[in-house]
């Protein structure tokens, strides 16, 4: 049960954060002032792409509480890490970033570290 | 006349090539960058803490029962940690519309080190001597990744 939430959790948040990161580039820079957010909570309701990774972020989240029920926060948390290698790649590969050495060591870093804590 | 002619000219043109790759678009510095990733950092932990803190204080079990989590809702702490992780949704999507998701995520990665703090505060979670190591490894890797630039592409200009 535990590690099959914990697939449902990297699984959606993957597809979440790849769909999210498209669509905030295509919107431009937004502020986070108090009008900032009512725009940014408008266009989470208005933008297919958005909508879709909300969707994907609530599944996960439900996910996410049953999890930290039956498993320590501790684990939880670091756990669902293991998208972040994941999401590095598909950056490069989807999104067209520039990921390039520094990137990727500092990626691989983090989620060692995020490993380490979740012994 | 010419001056305004000029800055159209600018304006309709779009960033230069300069901008494109090496240095951020004109609206947010890299440390309005760090700062806001900070911000989403704060909300999501805190939020997380609450929201676990709430649930495992609830007497029923979850499950897969739709019911027993509207009524986990109606828990202060919950309730609470919900709205602070509505706040790091939107803060995030405004990151996300500043960085690169391959530049956001690691930095964000700090927060897995305040999780693990919070968690053994607060809610009595045994985290084991390695953590330091691991504290130390994300923070390194944070701050290599704080080191390249944080747009691949300048963004277009937001519609008001």
């Amino acid at each position: 049960m535990k590690w099959a939430l914990l697939a449902v959790i990297v699984g959606c948040t993957v597809l979440a954060d790849l769909l999210q990161s498209y669509e905030m580039k295509r919107s431009g820079e937004q502020s986070v002032g108090a009008r900032g957010l009512v725009r940014l909570l408008r266009l989470a309701v208005s933008r297919r792409y958005l909508v879709l990774a909300i969707a994907c972020m609530a599944i996960s989240f439900f996910a996410f509480m049953a999890l930290v029920q039956i498993a320590p926060l501790s684990f939880a948390v670091p756990a669902s890490a293991a998208s972040l290698v994941l999401e590095t790649f598909l950056a490069k590969f989807v999104l067209k970033e520039a990921v390039g050495k520094r990137r990727t060591a500092g990626a691989l870093l983090v989620l060692s570290g995020v490993l380490l804590l979740a012994r | 006349m010419t001056e305004l002619a000029q800055e159209m000219e600018v304006v309709f043109a779009g960033p230069s090539e300069e901008l494109s790759v090496g240095s951020a678009a004109p609206g947010n510095s890299k440390l309005k960058t760090f700062l806001l990733a900070f911000a989403v950092v704060l909300f999501n932990a805190v939020g997380n803490l609450c929201l676990a803190w709430g649930m495992k204080h609830l007497t029923e079990s979850m499950g897969w029962n739709p019911l027993g989590y509207l009524r986990a809702i109606l828990n202060p702490f919950v309730a609470g940690g919900i709205a602070l992780l509505i706040l790091w949704l939107l803060t995030r999507m405004a990151l996300m519309s500043w960085a690169d998701l391959s530049f956001a995520l690691p930095l964000t990665g700090v927060g897995y080190v305040l999780a693990a703090v919070l968690g053994r505060v607060f809610l009595d979670e045994a985290v084991s001597p390695k953590h330091w190591i691991g504290t130390l490894l994300i923070f390194a890797g944070a701050a290599i990744v704080g080191t390249t630039t944080h747009q691949t592409e300048p963004r277009p200009e937001p519609e008001r």
